[in-house]
């Protein structure tokens, strides 16, 4: 009897983490992602032409303000590289002797430089509404990749006779439809270094891919510690196993 | 006073140098050595171990996380990305500790439901199971503080909608939440102290575990059939058997635990945990953790304030048991006398809250009308009682339960009682998690009525009434135990 209750009980542990879906909103379609699954690792080459879009689209919004330049390192860029991106913005430091702040060229220890003063800067700039900052968005929005990737390529028309106010989008995924973001990437919106053909899809999924390493920079460490462990913990187990029956097998 | 002459017990002479001294080796012997198990003990009776060994992985990662983080509400959230992306190995602690709060409770629930299968909370185990559930309460306080540390949407908005039912507590309530909170709002004052508790509950829970294994190292394990053991014939030390039992299980245990921390540390958590706390912005949906969902939905089935009306009408219901009670127990004359006596403490009861009601209430314009809509006890209230309510019944249970049969096996009826109760706390569990409107709201109801029934009137019915199967006379002329070999 409690053998059969116990599956139950994980029956019960699926159901409870199921998400609630959230109010109006349309679930995003499943999509395929090179970094899912037990094994998945991030397409570096992706992540950098990803990292393009951001810097050259997304960074005139949203800050991200997590990352510094050098955990760029991630995306497969050297040192030299990296000091060179860094060295693209100016950012303010100080006070320096004098009791003066001054400009100085980014260093790979700075962080992204952030595209407003403040969250008042952000929405003035914006019609009212906050770009959130991206650092950790596809970790904070149900269904995660999908739903950023989805969002980027849900514009559409809207339904006839609905109408937003001034400045609003209609938007399939977003949740009540009308966005205060304009659809930012159009056919061609960057060039990308490496040749890739830059479609509204491919930038979409590019810069999702960058923005879920954003947020799990240490995924392919821990998957490929993970592997490890389990490895380990299976011959635990099967060792645990077979002294348990050595132990108990005179008991009857 | 003249002690026993110690002999030699030890071959290793340092062992024996302490152990005159210190008896710890003694002990250890006495207690993990050779403490007899019923040899009948099965998987289910390895959840407590697995329990303590998540306690102790708890209190060594969130100290080694404590050392990085910074209680400040403008700085938490910060320093727990901090943790996450630049301390070495900060990414595994903090997926430890957030998942392994889960497996603790997935360790717990499972123990408590072994313990409701098997009769463990009868006598002689009720200590030892009023102990368990205080060590269920302090999990529940340290876990709910713990979420809060990061300081995102989730947890700045789960301790506004928690810590605010306390001021539905009748004249102390608006009191009570500002002195919870060091302020008038969820502010930097409450995450101090609730770092503060979540730095100190842990250790209170290792001692009240410490007197939980204490207790039951006095009564022994009870066993899948529910009856003490006889002889030695029913039962095997516990090293090497239970050792290599409960060793196993724990491995199995851990593995699901690190599969989840490597390959899904996030399946068990809200994505709004990942945004900063933000007061202005209220998230579409406030969710707690998957551990407190059934509670949260026994809180959420009262959705009907208690008016004078209502009052009104059970008083009358009241006076009309009066002379039902005396027709029905018109054979009885103390019975008779106990369920007046019973009914007169209620009917008392409900004038006097009503009285109270009315009393401290200031209507605009008193009228008979307005006076009717006065409420006594708010829906909010009611579900605040109720939840603390439904887990104070466990404390209770062994003498609400006083059938002398321990083990469901041979109690057919209240075995199936359990596996409704138990649809019942999963239905619970799964209507928390949903928007408070539609269907989901009568299933949670349904569900919440039965819990109170089960413990309520199933179980004091089913004490007196329920014919049981025969109880082997020992463990080890249990059939069922003899077939399988252990
Ligand atoms: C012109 C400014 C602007 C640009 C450029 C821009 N965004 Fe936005 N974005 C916004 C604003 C404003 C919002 C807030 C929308 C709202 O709340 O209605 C927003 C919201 C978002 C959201 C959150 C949606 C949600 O579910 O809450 C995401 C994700 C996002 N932007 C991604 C991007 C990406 C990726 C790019 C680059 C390809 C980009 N944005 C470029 C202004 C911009
Ligand atoms: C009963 C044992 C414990 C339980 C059930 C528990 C539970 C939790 C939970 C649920 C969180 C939120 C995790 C998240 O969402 O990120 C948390 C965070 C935290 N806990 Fe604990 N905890 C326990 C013991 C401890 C101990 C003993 C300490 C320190 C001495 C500690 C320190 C912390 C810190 C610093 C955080 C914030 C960092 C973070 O969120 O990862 N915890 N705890």
């Amino acid at each position: 009897m409690y053998k059969k209750s116990l599956p139950l009980v994980l029956a019960a542990l699926v159901a409870f983490s199921a998400p609630a879906p959230a109010a109006e909103s349309v679930a995003p379609p499943k999509q395929h992602w090179h970094h899912q699954g037990v094994f998945g690792t991030y397409d570096k080459a992706s992540l950098q032409r990803g990292f393009q879009v951001y810097k050259q689209v997304c960074s005139a919004c949203h800050g991200m303000k997590l990352l510094s330049y050098r955990n760029l390192a991630g995306l497969g860029y050297n040192e030299d590289e990296i000091k060179a991106i860094a060295a693209e913005y100016t950012v303010v430091d100080g006070p320096n002797d004098d009791g003066d702040m001054f400009e100085r060229a980014a260093r790979p220890a700075d962080r992204f430089k952030a595209p407003f003063a403040n969250d008042k800067a952000a929405r003035a700039a914006n019609g009212g509404a906050l770009p959130p900052d991206l650092s950790l968005v596809v970790k904070a929005r149900h269904n995660h990749e999908d739903y950023i990737f989805a969002l980027l390529t849900g514009y559409q028309n809207p339904p006839a006779g609905e109408e937003g106010l001034p400045g609003m989008s209609w938007n399939k995924y977003f949740a009540g439809h009308w966005i205060s973001m304009a659809p930012p990437l159009v056919e061609g919106a960057v060039s990308y270094a490496d040749g890739t053909d830059a479609s509204v899809e491919q930038m979409a999924k590019d810069v999702t891919q960058f923005l879920a390493w954003a947020g799990e920079p240490h995924m392919e460490e821990r998957k490929k510690m993970g592997i490890k462990v389990m490895l380990f913990m299976f011959v635990f187990a099967g060792i645990m196993l077979a002294a348990k029956r050595k132990v108990w097998a005179a008991v009857h | 006073m003249s002690r026993p002459a110690q002999t030699e017990k030890f071959q290793n002479p340092v062992v024996q140098w302490i152990d005159e001294r210190l008896p710890i080796f003694t002990m250890l012997i006495k207690e993990y050595g050779v403490f007899p198990m019923p040899k009948n003990a099965n998987y289910l009776w390895s959840f407590g171990g697995m329990a303590l060994t998540m306690l102790i992985i708890m209190i060594v990662s969130g100290v080694v996380l404590a050392m990085s983080y910074t209680p400040h509400v403008d700085m938490a959230f910060n320093s727990v990305e901090r943790i996450m992306r630049d301390v070495n190995y900060g990414w595994l602690l903090r997926y430890i500790h957030m998942n392994g709060a889960s497996f603790f409770f997935i360790a717990v629930y499972i123990h408590i439901m072994r313990g409701l299968y098997f009769g463990s909370y009868k006598k002689p185990r009720e200590i030892l199971w009023i102990v368990g559930v205080v060590i269920f309460l302090l999990m529940m306080a340290t876990a709910f503080m713990g979420y809060a540390l990061p300081w995102s949407q989730m947890s700045g908005w789960g301790v506004t909608v928690i810590t605010s039912l306390f001021a539905k507590f009748p004249l102390i309530g608006d009191g009570l939440v500002t002195w919870l909170w060091g302020g008038f709002s969820v502010d930097n004052p409450t995450l101090n102290r609730f770092f503060a508790l979540h730095f100190l509950l842990p250790f209170v829970i290792l001692g009240v575990v410490f007197i939980h294994v204490w207790a039951l190292h006095i009564t022994g394990s009870n066993n899948p059939a529910g009856v003490e053991p006889k002889s030695e014939k029913d039962t095997l030390p516990f090293h090497p058997y239970f050792t290599s039992k409960d060793g196993f299980a724990l491995v199995v245990f851990l593995t699901v635990f690190l599969g989840t921390v490597f390959f899904a540390p996030l399946a068990l958590t809200e994505f709004d945990h990942f945004k900063a706390y933000d007061s202005m912005v209220t998230p579409p949906h406030i969710v707690p953790e998957w551990y407190f969902l059934p509670f949260y939905a026994i809180l959420k089935s009262f959705v009907y304030d208690f008016t004078v009306v209502l009052a009104l009408l059970a008083m009358g219901g009241l006076l009309l048991a009066f002379p039902a009670a005396y027709v029905f127990f018109k054979g009885d004359k103390k019975k008779r006398d106990m369920a007046f006596m019973g009914l007169g403490a209620l009917l008392g009861g409900l004038v006097l809250i009503t009285l109270l009601a009315i009393a401290t209430t200031h209507l605009e314009q008193p009228s008979a009308a307005a006076y009717l809509k006065v409420v006594i006890i708010p829906a909010a209230l009611q579900g605040v009682l109720a939840m603390f309510g439904s887990i104070l019944l466990l404390v209770v249970l062994p003498w609400i339960d006083c059938s002398p049969v321990k083990s469901a096996r041979y109690r057919p009826i209240y075995k199936k009682c359990l596996l409704v109760l138990l649809i019942s706390f999963i239905t619970l569990g799964y209507t928390g998690a949903q928007l408070p409107e539609g269907w989901p709201v009568i299933a949670g109801q349904v569900a919440t009525l039965y819990y109170f029934a089960h413990f309520l009137v199933i179980l004091p019915y089913l004490a007196r009434k329920e014919k049981t199967l025969p109880v082997p006379n020992s463990i080890s002329e249990d059939p069922c135990c003899a077939s399988k070999g252990n």
